[in-house]
């Protein structure tokens, strides 16, 4: 296969999933010795993209060529087999095997019914060797740094004679030098003639290695460039410009007295020097990408997450918070962000959720429960957020998506509380129970509650927040007034890494 | 606003289905060894089996208690082998009854913290943490006494206490009823309110229904998980009480696989064993089922080999019955979206 020649070829690629359209007649081409940048915002398409031409989803339409063959829709083993490997961003590894049991795992070299160990462990140390990757055969996965990890699993797609790589924010965990090794390693393979897909947010990085982009917004092929050619400036501006179609409720109120303050909030590696306040009368969005560390924020300041330092001051009080007891205690509130999973007890009913948070409102001195005041305190929550369910004695897990989230609200505003925190509480709701949530938060802003609303949906901060703190890798990178705020500046907040790697011209070390 | 009747409500309890069911197996059992052997249905074989089934029912309880936060306990078995050895051994020392059953009581309370600190705190596996403490409950057992049974109680406080001792455990009636049945049922509705009335009892379901999700609204999962042990602690140290007075000593392996029994009275009764639903109502049912199983194949004739056979196909089926239960609801889910 010749360099330059074109190995993929996707054309008016569709799919839907219930309620949503993924992607929309999206077009795609890879050369023979080339990295492309698949570039969009979170919900672009990008990622549905890419599991298309590695078998995981079927496309509902559209045509894909791969190696000049034609294909229809791909398992994840056939693709395997035609030479398309993917390298996830949370890795696949078995932690306790070794690097070469790792790199065979369900095509083990067998004589007879005895595994072929030697074989195994030499094959994957020609494999390491040819890429300059040096790594023992035989060392536990485990036990191995993540930069290393991501290796074995390269090195595992290249022994299955992967042609097509794609690599999903490869470099989001990985140190500075970690990086550099990385793109000596993708230059390597650009050199034997792979092409490689290559998936990130970090755009500073792109110009070491990256060849041509590709920009996807809402499920559609905008455009395709080579990188030389294109401004980031231009880049960023494809990559948003998307319309706002929904109506957003707004309502105004006067701007009080500052309620909430957080300061010098460190906790770990995803909340750095965090510094915010939000007032009485005011919702303030956290824009940002996923992973830009809002989630582990809410968490840190609720207590689930221990903080290293910094203080929170709650009507000019400094409180003390060491675990959630102590936020609900104070007055501040935390929905999460996974319903299912930190939200709900979805084998508890309905009644049983929403009481869970207040026992301590709706017990007496023994701990008895009052069961007239439960049902009076869940009768009053089923009413006010016009949760739909045939009864508060039904599973929690019952409910569609909407009701389960107007729950993990619901219990929460059972109980008077000073700064609610909302994380992406929209997140797969149908449209009509957004707006609901929406009329919730403009609520609870008129009552004087301060709203911290979390958000990876840009038109929605946009349209519901009155000021928006943009959030990337951890580090507040700006703060806009919502009515000002354009959706280019959000996104160029929301990418400001902190250089990992200096430019070519000046490389550290 | 839905206002139910009464009536409905009770039935809609969750948890209320398996318990029913259970009661619905255990008639169907009963009648159909009474039909085999009428003698079943006399007055002395009911009192007989309402007292060989409270030990089960109260080992039950504390099980259920654990397997509703998710966890298992191990333990209960050599708690109530220690609990007997200790009581026992302090009795045959001349120590009046009422301070030897306080010293026994504290005792099984450590285990019952150290089960909730190491599950609780340091996050142990519940299978492992309450493996190490059935090892060192038993081993305490049989350190108490110098690797002995204990003589009768009788020879240390008397005759006369000694038989007050068994009578008030095992052998005295009241209003017609074996004592250890009114224990069994007055610690039943207590741990049963406190489980589905209080705050205690929903902290329980929350952290095995998603321990993530009760922390996140304050629930304390050490404290909770502590006190799910210290009540499973608690019935062991009355199951090893009981066991005292009925053998009037101490046996060192007293209690032997109590903890499964536990299991299999929770578990037949729809406490599921992976956290989060079932009610004591149907831990109740579990025992009985269990007790009528292994009285009526007694009454049978049945060796005790075939016994366990049975009993084991019954607990197995239980479990399948969850099972199934659980991925009907599942594919029905998947099936909406």
């Amino acid at each position: 296969m010749g360099m330059n020649e074109t190995i993929v070829s996707m054309e008016g690629i569709c799919k839907s999933f219930p309620g949503v359209k993924a992607l929309d007649h999206v077009r795609f081409d890879l050369r023979a010795g080339e990295v492309m940048a698949l570039l969009g915002e979170n919900g672009a398409g990008k990622s549905t993209l890419m599991k298309i031409l590695s078998g995981v989803y079927e496309r509902d339409k559209g045509r894909m060529e791969i190696f000049g063959k034609e294909y229809g829709n791909l398992t994840p083993k056939l693709a395997q087999e035609v030479g398309v490997a993917i390298i996830h961003q949370e890795l696949n590894m078995c932690k306790h095997l070794s690097v070469a049991e790792n790199m065979f795992l369900g095509r083990e070299r067998k004589k007879g019914v005895i595994l072929s160990n030697g074989e195994m462990e030499g094959e994957a140390k020609r494999i390491l060797d040819d890429l300059k990757i040096d790594l023992n055969p035989k060392q536990i996965v485990g036990e191995l740094p993540v930069s290393k990890q991501q290796m074995v699993e390269i090195a595992k797609a290249l022994s299955t004679n992967a042609r097509v790589l794609i690599m999903d924010e490869p470099t989001s965990a990985l140190t500075a030098r970690e990086i550099e090794d990385l793109f000596r390693i993708i230059k390597e393979l650009k050199s034997k003639g792979c092409g490689i897909v290559y998936i990130s947010h970090r755009l500073e990085e792109l110009q070491h290695i990256v060849d041509r982009v590709t920009i996807m917004r809402d499920g559609q092929y905008i455009t395709s460039m080579n990188f030389k050619d294109a401004a980031l400036d231009e880049i960023i501006a494809c990559m948003v410009g998307r319309e706002i179609k929904e109506k957003f409720p707004r309502v105004s109120c006067r701007k009080g007295k500052k309620v909430f303050e957080v300061r010098n909030l460190n906790a770990g590696r995803m909340v750095r020097d965090v510094n915010f306040s939000v007032y009485e009368g005011e919702i303030v969005g956290f824009a940002g990408l996923m992973g830009a560390g809002r989630t582990e924020t809410t968490r840190a300041i609720f207590g689930v997450d221990p903080k290293e330092s910094g203080e929170i001051i709650l009507d000019g009080k400094t409180v003390n918070i060491r675990k959630p007891k102590d936020a609900i205690q104070a007055g501040i509130v935390l929905a999460p962000e996974d319903r299912k999973k930190d939200g709900l007890c979805t084998k508890l009913s309905i009644r049983h959720n929403i009481a869970l948070p207040n026992l301590d409102l709706l017990c007496n001195k023994l701990g008895v429960v009052n069961s007239r005041k439960e049902d009076e305190m869940c009768d009053i929550t089923v009413q006010n957020l016009q949760i739909k369910t045939p009864g508060v004695e039904i599973n929690a897990a019952n409910l569609s998506g909407g009701n389960q989230q107007k729950v993990v609200v619901g219990k929460w505003l059972a109980r008077n509380s000073r700064v609610v925190i909302f994380d992406e509480p929209t997140r797969g709701i149908d449209v009509a129970a957004k707006v609901e949530i929406y009329n919730l938060m403009n609520e609870l802003k008129r009552q004087g509650i301060a709203v911290m609303f979390v958000s990876s949906e840009m038109p929605e901060v946009m349209g519901i927040a009155d000021r928006i703190i943009v959030m990337c890798d951890g580090r507040i990178t700006g703060e806009l007034m919502a009515e000002d705020a354009t959706q280019n500046e959000i996104l160029s907040l929301a990418t400001r890494f902190e250089k990992k790697i200096a430019d070519d011209s000046s490389k550290e070390d | 606003m839905n206002k139910q009747n009464p009536l409905k409500r009770i039935l809609s309890t969750r948890g209320m289905g398996g318990a029913l069911t259970a009661f619905a197996g255990l008639i169907v059992i009963y009648v159909a060894f009474g039909i085999i052997n009428p003698t079943v249905f006399s007055g002395q074989n009911i009192m007989n089996l309402l007292r060989s089934m409270s030990k089960y029912l109260l080992i039950g309880i504390g099980q259920s208690y654990i397997l509703i936060t998710g966890n298992i306990d191990l333990s209960i078995g050599s708690v109530a082998g220690m609990s007997a050895m200790i009581s026992a051994t302090l009795m045959t020392m001349g120590v009046h009854p009422v301070p030897a059953i306080l010293i026994t009581f504290l005792c099984c309370m450590v285990i019952g913290v150290l089960n909730g600190i190491l599950v609780g705190k340091w996050q142990l596996p519940p299978f492992i943490a309450t493996l190490g403490t059935m090892f060192v409950a038993r081993g305490v057992a049989y350190i108490v006494n110098g690797n002995r049974n204990t003589d009768a109680i009788a020879s240390g406080i008397g005759k006369e206490a000694g038989e007050t001792f068994q009578n008030f455990f095992y052998y005295g009636k009241t209003l017609g009823i074996y004592n250890t049945f009114w224990i069994a049922i007055v610690l039943f509705v207590v741990f049963f309110f406190l489980l589905s009335k209080t705050r205690t009892g929903r902290h329980i379901y929350a952290i095995g229904s998603n321990v993530e999700a009760a922390k996140l609204s304050g629930v304390s999962v050490l404290a909770t998980t502590t006190k799910a042990y210290l009540v499973s602690a608690f019935c062991s140290f009355v199951v090893g009480l009981i066991l005292c007075g009925q053998a009037g000593m101490g046996n060192m392996e007293a209690g032997n696989m109590y903890e499964m029994y536990g299991v299999a009275a929770g578990v037949i009764g729809g406490v599921s064993p992976l956290g989060g639903t079932g009610i004591l109502l149907g831990t109740l049912a579990g025992a009985a089922v269990w007790q009528t199983l292994e009285n009526g194949l007694n009454m049978v004739g049945a060796q005790v080999g075939i016994q366990r056979l049975v009993i084991g196909i019954i607990v197995a089926f239980a479990v399948l019955l969850d099972v199934v239960v659980r991925n009907g609801s599942f594919k029905k889910k998947k099936a909406d979206k």
